[in-house]
């Protein structure tokens, strides 16, 4: 079996520090006129997304393409997933099609890993459920080692709805791996339970931010409101929101897209000189075509046969 | 029928075994006995129970030499799901049975939540006739608390008893309104029963799918927190007292459940509790991997909660292990772990999977598992299977020493999903006796020759 990506949790800090090396060669083909290269001329990725996305399907789909894969697409709506057909059904005729890589966005945790019992290709999680979401992760990593040169000793806050997010979850392990200390702030109804088991601090208060050099701000969901997490956007905001009043010069901010504009982080500190929001798209493209290379062409690959190498 | 069957256990009747044991190391903690005898079953009751080599064989009589094996009472599980009617793909009365019978087991009671639920005289009818038909052991029957399970209206009570019900349960579900469960409390007067509680608050488990704890933290997926089923214990607890009647609290999975319990019976509340063999064995750690296999409700728990249960169960807070087999189909299983329906299979683990991790390693006697794991139909009135001359025969021989994979060969229930499939357990189980038939028979136990007559 090919080796799969299915979990930052995987991947040591040499495994992610292969992945940045590759990520700034990619990223340096990015930059050219003609933005390809042959490295997989002839092999086939398959994007299947049972999710809406923008960022992460446009930037697995150009990051195959510049590597020069065919590319197929399945999207949730106009397939037979919408006439219910099963995961694994789904991935066992998409493997037919004999396809090095599948990339698989699910609303379920734990997806990806149940594609890659059915398939030869190597799986990439795109994130699934609230579980996972690998190449955030790494991206998010990329995006902080261009701007600081390391991680090591860098304090990340990461603000907002911990709860409902996969990247929160990558982050933190990601974050830590690379030698950075992370807190996690926010609503303490977004708060798990025992959470602080992933190794970050954990505080209801933003009171500390002053001392973050990063701050990571979670896209914050209208729902979360119709399900009384917080008993409204309003309130939240004043206690949460990413504002100039809490951001000192100095401190970068992060988020993951897409944004809500007002709500857990104001258009001025968007659109300020301390966001790295559009570096964290830009660096999408060439660390997504990073992990592809490395799962199948790279030697070692990420993890021997999608083992984790930790918990 | 006869006398000393109970009227509300239905299986198919089969000719009477005549059998001698010989050799084997007798243990009954009830009747006292803990040393290796001859035993003869003559025409489906224990006739003999004799010291080594004294026991002649009658004409006709299997005779099983049994040296270094065990013979205990056969087990009784309060808590199964046999899906009939309506999921027979999952299991039916014969399958689920079968796989009771090679578990050990002598009698089961089966939970009313099938399709539709067992909730009215005609259907229970139906169902007690199918057992009579295809039962391989006695197996009673609960009816539904509420029509439908839908916590609006009693089922009729009454009636159902009359008709056969052991009880009432609307297992898989609680009764969450606690007026109609009252309602309930103060019906059992007229109908009897033991109503048994599937306890936890859907407030509180909301959309959770497992434990609410570090592992559902880490996975990102909603925990039901362990409140969901202690405060649920300790209100039912308190309205069983008010009204005065009895209550029997269903797979018990967590610490703050085991002290509501314990505190209820301080109290003087009739009330008693059973545990599974996967909240006995299992931590929530189990899930990490996502393995659908390991997703039920209750969901395994913090190791702090298995060590409180394990003490519930050797201190006697809790009563009896019931496996609360929940069989389901490969396909409804090989999905997201958020999608896959709640529940494993356990009738054919559950003595091996507790011998091999809790009494091989000296955490509880084998007396104790003996006692607990025959207990559990008793809590609804059903005489416990004893070894003792004159009795009906149900009892069971077991290899201690003899190991095997879970699942290797396959399984006797018609579900695979298992959540010990792939361990390695001691205590094979090589005979079951229920109700003086010979229910379950592993390949060569009874090839022996007749024996000669003396």
């Amino acid at each position: 079996m090919t080796a799969s990506l299915l979990s930052v949790e995987q991947m040591d800090r040499a495994a992610i520090e292969r992945v940045l090396d590759r990520s700034e060669s990619f990223a340096e083909v990015s930059g050219r006129e003609i933005k390809k290269v042959p490295a997989l001329r002839g092999r086939t990725v398959v994007n299947l997304f049972y999710e809406a996305s923008t960022r992460t399907r446009s930037s697995f789909e150009l990051a195959a393409i510049r590597l020069s894969a065919d590319v197929v697409n399945i999207h949730q709506t106009g397939s037979s997933i919408e006439k219910g057909e099963s995961l694994r059904d789904t991935v066992q005729t998409l493997s037919a099609y004999d396809p090095s890589a599948i990339v698989i966005r699910s609303p379920h945790a734990g997806a990806a890993a149940l594609a890659a019992r059915f398939t030869d290709a190597a799986i990439v999680n795109a994130g699934d459920g609230k579980h996972a979401h690998p190449t955030q992760a790494l991206l998010d990593v990329f995006t902080l080692h261009r701007r600081l040169g390391s991680l090591d000793g860098v304090s990340i806050w990461i603000v907002g709805d911990v709860r409902h997010s996969r990247v929160a979850r990558s982050d933190v392990t990601a974050f830590t791996r690379m030698g950075a200390t992370v807190t996690l702030a926010g609503p303490p109804t977004l708060l798990p339970r025992e959470i602080e088991t992933l190794g970050a601090t954990v505080t209801p208060r933003l009171d500390g931010i002053g001392a973050a050099d990063v701050i990571y701000v979670l896209r914050m969901q209208n729902e979360r409101m119709h399900e009384s997490f917080v008993p409204s956007l309003g309130e939240y905001a004043r206690c949460y929101q990413i504002n100039a009043d809490r951001v000192r010069p100095g401190q970068l901010v992060m988020h993951p897209g897409p944004v809500n504009r007002g709500v857990e982080i104001s258009a001025e500190v968007i659109d300020s000189q301390q966001s790295l929001i559009g570096a964290q798209v830009r660096a999408g493209v060439a660390v997504r075509m990073a992990v592809l290379y490395e799962l199948l062409v790279g030697t070692p690959p990420l993890a021997a046969d999608g083992e984790e190498v930790s918990r | 029928m006869s006398a000393a069957t109970n009227a509300k256990l239905f299986y198919a009747r089969g000719p009477a075994a005549t059998l001698l044991i010989r050799g084997a190391h007798v243990l009954d903690p009830r009747s006292g006995l803990d040393e290796v005898h001859d035993l003869l079953v003559r025409d489906g009751r224990i006739a003999e129970i004799g010291a080594p080599g004294a026991v002649v064989a009658p004409a006709g009589a299997t005779t099983i030499d049994a040296t270094g094996k065990h013979v205990f009472p056969a087990f009784t599980d309060p808590h199964v799901h046999l899906r009939t009617p309506g999921l027979e793909y999952k299991e039916t009365i014969a399958t689920g049975t079968a796989a009771a019978a090679a578990g050990g087991y002598c009698q089961v009671i089966a939970m009313p939540n099938a399709v539709p639920v067992v909730d009215s005289v005609p259907m229970l009818q139906g169902l007690t006739l199918r057992a009579e038909r295809e039962a391989m052991i006695p197996t009673g029957f609960l009816a539904a608390v509420t029509k439908g399970e839908q916590g609006e209206f009693l089922t009729s009570m009454t009636g159902l008893s009359d008709a056969g019900a052991l009880g009432f349960s609307d297992d898989g579900k609680p009764v969450v309104s606690a007026g109609m469960l009252r309602k309930a409390l103060q019906y059992q007067h007229v109908a009897g029963g033991v109503i048994a509680l599937h306890e936890e608050d859907p407030a509180l488990s909301s959309d959770g799918v497992m434990h609410e704890g570090a592992v559902s933290a880490r996975l990102g997926v909603s925990g039901i927190p362990s409140v969901s089923e202690s405060t649920m214990i300790a209100r039912d607890a308190a309205l069983a007292a008010y009204e005065d009647a009895t209550v029997h609290f269903q797979h018990i999975s967590a610490a703050l459940s085991v002290q509501a319990l314990a505190a209820a019976r301080e109290n003087g509340v009739r009330a008693t509790g059973e545990a599974t063999p996967h909240h006995l064995l299992l931590t929530d750690e189990a899930v990490l991997g996502l393995d659908t296999n390991f997703k039920m409700n209750p969901p395994l728990r913090a190791e702090r909660d298995r060590q409180a249960v394990i003490e519930g169960l050797r201190s006697g807070v809790i009563d009896c292990i019931a496996t609360d087999h929940a069989p389901h189909a490969l396909q409804e299983k090989e999905v997201a772990f958020e999608e896959a329906p709640m529940g494993t299979t356990g009738l054919e683990t559950a003595f091996a999977a507790i011998y091999s991790e809790l009494v091989v390693p000296g955490v509880l006697p084998l007396a104790l598992l003996v006692e607990r794991i025959t207990a559990g139909c008793a809590v609804f009135g059903l005489p416990q299977p004893r070894i003792e001359s004159g009795a009906e025969a149900n009892l069971v021989l077991v290899d201690l020493e003899r190991s095997f994979v879970v699942g290797e060969s396959g399984y006797v229930s018609r579900a695979a999903n298992c959540c010990f499939d792939g361990r390695s357990f001691r205590g094979q189980i090589e005979l079951t006796v229920a109700a003086g038939q010979v229910a379950y028979a592993a390949a060569g136990v009874l090839d022996a020759a007749p024996a000669e007559v003396r």
